[in-house]
């Protein structure tokens, strides 16, 4: 078969909904196991650091929390101009159901990251580089959010979301450079905070765990979402009363 | 030559008009009737390029209407919706200046016989803004005359216009069909012209010709 | 009276109708204009009185609430950018003019950047003396005005045209266009910095006229295509 018919029916409501509901029940339990391995091995069993102690290691959240939260954008950037483009609507649908749930990633970055900071710096924030990074992301997220929910053609707010997008995935590595060189104009010690520390095996294995595990749970509610956003949108179509 | 080829819209999960086909060629005039909220205003901006939420296919000159054809068709016609594009704090002749040069070309001698025509000559420097609702809607018209376009496409053009405003206008209607131009206007009653006018009634998508006397 | 034939419309004409007609409009309601730039006055007269009058302290914080005060009054002084031509029908004129929409946009958005950008150069001195900035870092401001400030409208006027016709658009141009400003703020408050320190700005500036030549090569497009999006509601 050819490419662009195999893209046009991935861009077809309906098949994805198919494949979608087969697929959710796989990625929820692989998220709930590798998920729930990699944080009891994480938190409980790996070694503490030498430096920091027991308080690094909410690293296994905290770093694939940020990690998704940068992730997320993009994807939901690169699924906005494919909308805007090709006009598929299920590329937007995708899209839309990405802005919350990279936001609520975000926010989980930035305690987690408070969290972590606490014992090291004694305040509950610092102006740290990714930090602030994190936080600057997550007026991006708000910003595409309230976009969405101020416009109420939703053709129209998904082009408009598109532009949006697209500007800010431009500026991201703009503004991670600029927050990168800000910091380190004012740097005052020497020690630089919320650094990974060097890690052996046993600490970077349950990492890439947690990392699995976290990117299967977004899998899977972003699948969770899109259906819904299907449903709701596509409510009236043949194809979908027929399977309800 | 303007064709429409099973244009169909829906706006709020409600369809506005369905599989409407119709042609506009040079001589016509064509009403477009319907009660508030049918969609008259959604089609018409259709037609003008500003609204791309449609199905089906527009042809002008038997080619499809995209890409660089667009501005091919925006010389050539000129659209005068609810609200004209006037500005209230500019002159009446520098509203019309900057009205026509963004699109062509025309002499201040063209302006100021234009503004006569339409009996706003008196009006030339008074800052829109003070002139009547009626008064404005005559900028328009004499915007109609200076571009001398062949498509005009008009959204209730008569509103604000007393009778004897509306008989001008319709005049202008007239004469332009028969110099070969197309129009296509909505308004919320039928209108009668001494010319075979179309008329295109939104809610059934049906279209009959009507001839007068 | 014969029908015109489609002959091919001069742009500058076009170009120059549009400068001229957006000039005469703002120079018209100066109020428009003016009431951002008194806000960017009492701005920064703010600091002094809530913080502390000491000339050390200003000194430090001067770059800051400088650029802090452009950001804030640039958002204030872009929703007059396109509100009011959405209303009075204007922009469809424009969106259907036989000329590339985004072209017309360079003029336009021209004037709003000169209206803005000028009192604001022009009272520079006011500020140098306000904050007890020295004739150095007074050179470097002016430097990094000419090169953000365009920026920063354009910026704006993205933001500006993400919300046209939108209720409350005002405040949601602020959340949407805030975050995407944060690097010219960084790295032009930085090289007035610099300047205070005696140290090189050129790096600064290089990256602050980098940033200023993509925002005029693509935004003016991007505008077109949001302006031209939330037209079609």
């Amino acid at each position: 078969m050819n490419f662009s018919a195999y893209f046009h029916r991935w861009g077809s409501p309906k098949y994805f909904h198919t494949y979608a509901t087969r697929l959710s029940p796989w990625l929820a339990g692989f998220s709930v196991v590798l998920l729930g391995v990699g944080m009891i091995w994480g938190l409980a069993f790996s070694p503490s650091d030498y430096q920091q102690g027991d308080s690094f290691r909410i690293i296994y959240i905290h770093v694939p929390a940020a990690s998704l939260g940068m992730s997320i954008y993009v994807l939901m950037a690169v699924a906005s101009v494919i909308a805007w483009v090709w006009k598929i609507k299920l590329s937007d649908m995708v899209a839309q159901s990405c802005a919350p749930l990279g936001a609520v990633f975000t926010v989980i970055a930035l305690i987690t990251g408070a969290i972590w900071g606490k014992p090291t710096w004694g305040t509950w924030w610092e102006w740290d580089a990714r930090l602030t990074s994190m936080l600057i992301l997550l007026f991006l997220y708000l910003g595409i959010i309230a976009l969405r929910s101020a416009i109420e053609q939703r053709e129209v707010a998904a082009k408009a979301a598109g532009v949006l997008a697209l500007v800010g995935l431009v500026n991201l590595p703009i503004i991670k450079y600029s927050v990168d060189w800000w910091k380190t104009l004012h740097q005052s010690s020497t020690f630089k905070l919320l650094e990974k520390p060097a890690m052996p095996p046993e600490m970077w294995l349950p990492l890439l765990v947690t990392m699995a595990g976290f990117y299967c749970l977004f899998a899977w509610l972003l699948l969770r979402y899109t259906t819904n956003e299907i449903l709701e949108r596509e409510a009236k179509s043949q194809w979908l009363q027929d399977r309800y | 030559m303007l064709e429409a080829h099973a244009l169909s819209c829906e706006r709020d999960d409600r369809c506005l008009f369905d599989e409407l086909t119709f042609t506009v060629k040079p001589g016509h005039i064509w009403q477009i009737e319907g009660a508030n909220g049918a969609g008259k205003t959604t089609l018409l901006r259709i037609l003008c390029g500003l609204n791309p939420y449609f199905d089906g296919q527009l042809l002008w000159a038997e080619q499809p209407l995209q890409g660089s054809h667009w501005m091919t068709y925006w010389q050539s016609m000129t659209y005068l919706g609810h609200a004209i594009g006037i500005k209230s704090n500019l002159t009446v002749i520098e509203n019309l200046r900057w009205l026509i040069d963004v699109r062509g070309e025309a002499s201040s001698a063209d302006l100021h016989t234009a503004l006569q025509a339409v009996a706003l000559a008196e009006y030339a420097e008074t800052p829109a803004g003070q002139l009547s609702a009626g008064q404005q809607r005559r900028i328009g018209l004499a915007r109609l005359l200076v571009e001398k376009t062949a498509l005009w496409i008009l959204d209730e053009p008569f509103t604000s216009l007393d009778k004897q405003g509306v008989a001008f206008f319709q005049r202008h209607l007239v004469q332009h069909a028969q110099q070969g131009g197309m129009v296509i206007l909505t308004t919320h009653q039928p209108i009668t012209l001494e010319y075979p006018v179309h008329r295109l009634a939104l809610s059934s998508a049906k279209e009959n010709l009507l001839a007068m006397n | 009276m014969s029908l015109k034939a489609a002959d091919s419309p001069v742009l500058s004409r076009a170009l120059w109708a549009i400068f001229c007609r957006e000039w005469l409009m703002q120079w018209r309601q100066p109020m428009e204009w003016l009431n951002p730039l008194c806000f960017f006055i009492m701005m920064i007269a703010l600091f002094p009185l809530g913080v502390s009058p000491e000339k050390n302290l200003l000194q430090l914080i001067a770059p800051g609430v400088i650029w802090a005060g452009i950001l804030l009054s640039t958002l204030l002084a872009v929703e007059n950018c396109f509100k009011q031509e959405y209303e009075d029908g204007s922009l469809d004129q424009l969106l259907i003019t036989p000329h590339p929409f985004f072209l017309l946009l360079y003029a336009k958005l021209l004037v709003h950047i000169l209206l803005i950008g000028l009192p604001v150069i022009l009272l520079t001195p006011v500020w140098g003396s306000m904050l007890f900035l020295d004739t150095a870092q007074l050179k470097v401001l002016l430097i990094t005005i000419l090169l953000g400030l365009p920026t920063i409208s354009l910026m704006s006027a993205l933001g500006a045209a993400l919300t046209v016709g939108l209720r409350r658009g005002g405040v949601l141009i602020a959340l949407l266009v805030l975050p995407l400003n944060i690097p010219i703020l960084i790295f032009a408050t930085a090289a007035m910095q610099a300047a205070a320190q005696g140290m090189s700005v050129q790096g600064y500036f290089a990256i602050l006229g980098a940033l200023l030549v993509l925002a005029v090569t693509f935004l003016p497009a991007l505008i077109a295509a949001a302006l031209r999006i939330m037209v079609s509601r």
